[in-house]
């Protein structure tokens, strides 16, 4: 099968049974999506695929044939992080740092959430979105820290989001 | 994982020709493949029907909207008509899974989804759902999950949807295409079966039948409302849910829908609970009654008791809060 991964063409052949999960760790050896629960309940092997944020341990590597894949190895390099890499790094969002990959992507995946004006389930009005702290928090559910590293990931979301403009902007 | 064949659907009709040949739809797949990994659901062939045209949201006549059945759940709940006309469809969807899990979760892949019951993923346990005849270890075992209405001495599982309780409440109507291709349309209440003494059978579609949309009728007279109480704030799945449209004028009731979930085997809807509403006073005495209707049948096996009361008191709470 064809498959782009973080920007380059990709031909593999793998058993239908494998996960995107394990195309990506096993076949491809790019190892940053982790595997926590392996049941869509942790969201450690959160990865981008055209551009949104999904579960990769319950998705058949086949059925994504010709799709777009991002990790976080292609959201930025040691020597350019991506601006969530780098605020992870500036306010120490992670302990053991097993569930970070999955939290950088699927905050990036989140912006984006809310620059289309997604509401979420603690938005008072579902057309109007202001991104404060119980909207991180409620958005980023999906993604759980066995260290409890939340307040430093939610601080480090936020200091992206105010950089983007995002808190401001879906304000208005 | 079981071995298993796939193949892609490009079209409907090469779909509905799979799914004769016995093919096992799937689309966004996170409840399957979790159920596979676990040789829970053992499909011998599946048939991916995520890349079929399947996924508009549209106004039809009369005012209501066809969803169509591969609309992932969270371009459901962002989607303008729904926000405008059916906020309580939007408040559910979001009130489900994570993000990550709503970009994959469609429609109908949502209203099929199975029970959670822990003796039904735990395959050395005894489970008619999963082996019919083995028993029910959830009965007599840990229920704190289970239903107090319509269960049966075979099976006292759940449906999880939380979506599927605002289309309950919606009067939802699902569009289905049968394997000759014929069109078929069923009441959202009437895709269900209790379980009785065939808790593996779920609903009455037929081997084959693909969902293609839901439709709504026009949204209906009042305010609407979602409320789901859980474990905790968020990523967790219903141990009470209400889905609540009523409609006031001059302090009396004119009109209501109720539905529940986390109480039964399907998205539950009360016509006695409604029927207590309509015609009288705003206020405590007649909430009150309409618990009673809801609940006169309830019934609990142990660890689930507390749910006859919670959804009591959570009903009498929304409904304050909606003719407020
Ligand atoms: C950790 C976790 C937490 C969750 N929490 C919640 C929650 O709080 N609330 C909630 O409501 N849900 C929750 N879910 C469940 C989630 O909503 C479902 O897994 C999802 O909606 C299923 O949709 P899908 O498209 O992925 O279905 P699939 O897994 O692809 O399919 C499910 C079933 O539907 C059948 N099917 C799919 N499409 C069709 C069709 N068009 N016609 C006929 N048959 C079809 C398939 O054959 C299969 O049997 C949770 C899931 C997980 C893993
Ligand atoms: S409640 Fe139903 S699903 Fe759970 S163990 Fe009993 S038969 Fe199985
Ligand atoms: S590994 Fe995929 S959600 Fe836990
Ligand atoms: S940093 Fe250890 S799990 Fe999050």
């Amino acid at each position: 099968m064809r498959i782009t991964v973080n920007g380059e063409a990709r031909e593999v052949e793998a058993d239908v049974r494998t996960t995107l999960l394990d195309l990506l760790r096993e076949h491809l050896g790019l190892t940053g999506a982790k595997k926590g629960c392996d049941h869509g309940q942790c969201g450690a092997c959160t990865v981008l695929v055209d551009g949104r944020r999904i579960n990769a341990c319950l998705s058949l590597a086949v059925m994504h044939e010709g799709d777009e894949v991002v990790t976080i190895e292609g959201l930025g390099t040691p020597d350019h992080l991506s601006p969530l890499q780098a605020a992870f790094l500036h306010h120490d969002g992670f302990q053991c740092g097993y569930c970070t990959p999955g939290q950088i992507c699927s905050a990036t995946a989140m912006l984006d959430e809310v620059a289309q004006g997604w509401p979420s389930h603690v938005s008072d009005d579902l057309d109007h979105v202001v991104l404060d702290d119980m909207e991180i928090r409620e958005r980023m559910s999906g993604n759980i820290c066995r260290c409890s590293a939340y307040p430093t990931i939610v601080a480090a979301i936020r200091e992206v989001a105010e950089a983007d403009g995002a808190l401001a902007e879906a304000a208005e | 994982m079981k071995p298993f064949d796939y193949a892609r659907a490009e079209t409907v009709d090469e779909a509905l020709a799979a799914g004769a040949s016995g093919g096992r739809y799937i689309a966004g797949g996170t409840n399957l493949i979790d159920l596979m990994k676990l040789q829970v659901d053992t499909p011998g062939k599946l048939v991916d029907i995520s890349r079929l045209a399947l996924d508009g949201v549209e106004e039809i006549d009369g005012g209501g909207v066809r969803i169509g059945a591969l609309v992932p759940n969270s371009d459901l709940a962002a989607h303008p008509l729904i926000r405008a006309h059916y906020p309580m469809l939007s408040r559910a969807v979001l009130a489900g899974a994570s993000a990550q899990l709503r970009n994959k979760a469609s429609t109908a892949g949502n209203l099929l989804q199975r029970t959670r019951c822990y003796y039904f993923y735990e395959t050395a346990a005894a489970c008619n759902k999963r082996e019919p005849g083995s028993g029910c270890d959830a009965i007599g075992g840990f229920n704190r999950i289970h239903a107090v209405l319509g269960a049966s001495a075979s099976c006292i599982a759940t449906h999880p949807s939380d979506m599927a309780v605002a289309l309950r409440a919606l009067d939802a109507v699902v569009v289905t295409a049968l394997p000759d291709g014929a069109e078929r349309r069923i009441a959202l209440g009437d895709l269900y079966r209790l379980p009785g003494d065939t808790p593996e059978i779920e609903t009455n579609l037929q081997p084959g039948e693909l969902i293609v949309a839901i439709e709504l009728p026009a949204p209906p007279p009042g305010r609407q409302l979602y409320r789901k109480v859980r474990d905790r704030a968020s990523y967790a799945f219903a141990l009470v849910s209400i889905a609540a449209v009523v409609a006031v004028e001059d302090d009396v009731i004119t009109s209501a829908r109720l539905a529940f979930g986390g109480l039964a085997p399907m998205p539950w809807r009360s016509a006695e609970a409604e029927a207590a509403l309509v015609g009288k006073a705003a206020g405590t005495e007649a909430f009150e009654a309409a618990a009673d209707a809801l609940l006169k049948d309830a019934r609990g096996y142990g660890h689930n008791d507390f749910k006859i009361v919670l959804a009591r008191r959570t009903l009498i709470a929304c409904l304050r809060d909606l003719t407020a």
